[in-house]
């Protein structure tokens, strides 16, 4: 019989656990329910007492590494705190979310428990094994996996599933909480906080509701025969202030600002979506001057309704990927977009 | 001033990203269609791994290795351009191409190639690479030969490092919601899977390949043929995605008429 632990860890504040990790809390509660199997989940952070309210009713039995040293994001600390809650667990398949912190660890935990492991899992299912679902090439082609070794780790692409939400009303409302002790190696690594973009704005949010991805199209010549960078800059950062959305950019209009070129100044390589960027989950994703695959395939790949403003109407690679395309001047239209949003605020 | 450092830099062969793929039955699993055939590039992500060691090398004195697995002859292909970028020894490893084979399996091939490299002092070492693949796009392999190496300072997802005069240095790693975590790390050894970087590529440089070329294709007589065995990841399907839409092309709406449209899209619920 399987055995489940799911892996969860705090976000930057300490005092709640990521959206991520609630989600691969769902996807375990469901693939332990299908298999018949125990479930245990494993908290990483400095102090989990706080945490492990937003857990009740999940599992029967809590695990928890805490301490100072884990209120960072580092790989000694977060490895060897991963591997003790392995160790004390003892499980055949070991979920976690794809965040950057167990990103960082998770293939190294597996090797040193004796485990494989695979990454960005979309789906989990099988009828009478464990099989998952990820994508190759870069979102191209998608493949069903399955291993006969364990423990088996399975690094969960978020936005999947639906982060769990505690009941007190349920069995196991309040789980048994273990203190796990990890035994750390020497700390080598301070984590001396973060940094944002040079930007005069953050215009990357994960949890927007509408993607707007800006191709190199903006920058180049008008039908005046002129670039006007500084005004695509203003329609775009005006566009992105009034909707809520999150910027995504080609690989050729981020590339610009390599190459010497006019570059819209808010845009850097965290923006880049497709083949070298992000392929980032939003509901909405509307994409503006972009011509190519990047944008269209492989950046988009997990954007449920997509619209495009093109100039081209013999875009081979909008046709068959986007709901509608707009024939179209990017710069008018978002001009009177943004006026109609404007009169709604 | 810091010590001279020793960079690997582990990359791997990809279809050309503007290739149509196709899936397809091997012998030894599932494969891509004339892969064989398919024009080939060092793997973005790993490409820009290059570039940074390469630049750093430059600022440090530093040796710099590049370990490629891959069919020889497509390895040939791709080095020929690879080597007028930078300066670099390579330290090829000819196997199977693709990103079908297991990781965990390549991990073991490029940690025993790395620690058997003549002289290598891993007090200095640092090892870089591409995050992900193009091909299989798991972030695992240069974690696995990371743990391999017994090297437990690693960074995924890297856009800068930074040296200090004392030996250690500042690394920028991508984390969520577009913001880099700042660490700072005593000194080699240390991973660094690299993102992007800030450089762009650099230009061709014929006196760089002519000077490459003088060991690379020794080295390249010389790769060990070597097979990747896995014994436990099964693919159970592997297809192309069949989704397609049925695309509306508005070409005669005007600004005004769009915008409205946008506006109400936007606001509605999906």
């Amino acid at each position: 019989m399987e055995s489940i632990l799911v892996l969860t860890h705090a976000d930057e504040s300490g005092s709640a656990l990521t959206k991520a990790s609630l989600e691969a809390v769902t996807t375990a509660r469901e693939l332990a329910a299908r298999l018949g199997a125990e479930l245990t989940i494993g908290i990483v952070a400095a102090n989990p007492q706080h945490l492990s309210k937003a857990l009740q009713s999940a599992a029967p039995r809590l695990l928890a590494v805490s301490g100072e040293e884990f209120a960072q994001a580092r790989f000694a600390s977060d490895a060897a705190a991963c591997e003790a809650l392995c160790r004390a667990a003892m499980p055949t398949i070991v979920l976690a979310p794809q965040s950057s912190r167990f990103t960082r660890v998770m293939a190294a935990v597996a090797h040193r428990v004796g485990g494989v492991i695979d990454t960005h899992i979309t789906a989990i299912g099988g009828a009478q094994s464990v099989e998952a679902a990820r994508w190759f090439y870069r979102q191209r082609i998608e493949a069903v996996i399955t291993r006969d070794q364990r423990p088996w780790f399975l690094l969960l692409d978020t936005g999947t599933h639906a982060p769990f939400v505690a009941d007190p009303s349920q069995p196991h409302a309040q789980p048994d909480e273990i203190a796990i002790t990890a035994v750390l190696p020497k700390l080598r690594t301070q984590v001396t906080g973060f940094r944002s973009p040079k930007v005069d704005q953050q215009t990357i949010r994960p949890d927007a509701k509408l993607l707007f991805v800006a191709g190199a199209g903006w920058t180049k010549k008008q039908p005046d025969g002129q670039t006007h960078v500084e005004e695509a800059a203003n329609l775009i950062t005006q566009f992105l202030s009034r909707s809520g959305a999150s910027l995504g950019s080609s690989k050729s209009l981020v590339d610009q600002g390599g190459e010497g070129q006019s570059v819209l100044p808010f845009l850097t390589h965290l923006n880049q979506v497709g083949q070298t960027g992000s392929t980032p989950r939003h509901p909405k994703g509307l994409a503006t001057c972009c011509h190519g695959e990047e944008p269209h395939v492989v950046g988009w790949r997990f954007i449920g309704e997509r619209r495009a403003v093109s100039l081209d109407p013999n875009c081979g690679w909008t046709r068959g990927k986007a709901d509608v395309v707009y024939i179209a001047d990017a710069f008018a239209v978002i001009e009177r977009v943004n006026a109609l949003l404007g009169k709604k605020e | 001033m810091p010590q001279p450092l020793q960079i690997v830099v582990c990359a791997g062969i990809v279809p050309d990203p503007l290739q149509t793929l196709e899936p397809a039955t091997s012998p030894s699993g599932p494969a891509i269609k004339n892969e064989m055939v398919l024009p080939a590039v060092l793997d973005p992500w790993a490409a820009s791994a290059l570039y940074e060691a390469a630049a750093l090398a430059a600022k440090n004195p530093s040796k710099l290795y590049l370990v490629s697995l891959g069919p020889k002859a497509k390895l040939q292909q791709v080095m020929m351009t690879v080597a007028q970028k930078v300066a670099f020894e390579l330290v090829p490893i000819d196997g199977p191409i693709g990103g079908f084979p297991d990781a965990h399996s390549t991990s073991a091939i490029l940690a025993d190639t790395i620690a058997a490299i003549p002289g290598l002092d891993r007090t200095r070492l640092l090892v870089f690479g591409g995050w992900e693949s193009a091909s299989r796009g798991a972030g695992v392999t240069l974690q696995l030969v990371g743990e391999r190496l017994g090297i437990t300072d690693q960074f995924q997802g890297v856009d800068a490092i930074t040296l200090r005069d004392d030996g250690s240095f500042e690394v920028l790693e991508r984390v969520e919601g577009g913001k880099h975590q700042v660490s700072i790390c005593a000194g080699p050894p240390a991973v660094l899977g690299w993102a992007t970087g800030n450089l762009p590529e650099p230009r061709n440089n014929p006196q760089i390949g002519m000077s490459n070329m003088r060991t690379m294709m020794p080295a390249l007589q010389r790769a060990k043929t070597t097979a990747l065995d896995s014994t436990t990841l099964r693919y159970v399907s592997v297809s192309l995605p069949k989704q397609q839409r049925e695309t509306r092309i508005e070409k005669n709406m005007t600004p005004d008429s769009i915008a409205a449209e946008l506006v109400a899209w936007i606001g509605k619920d999906s």
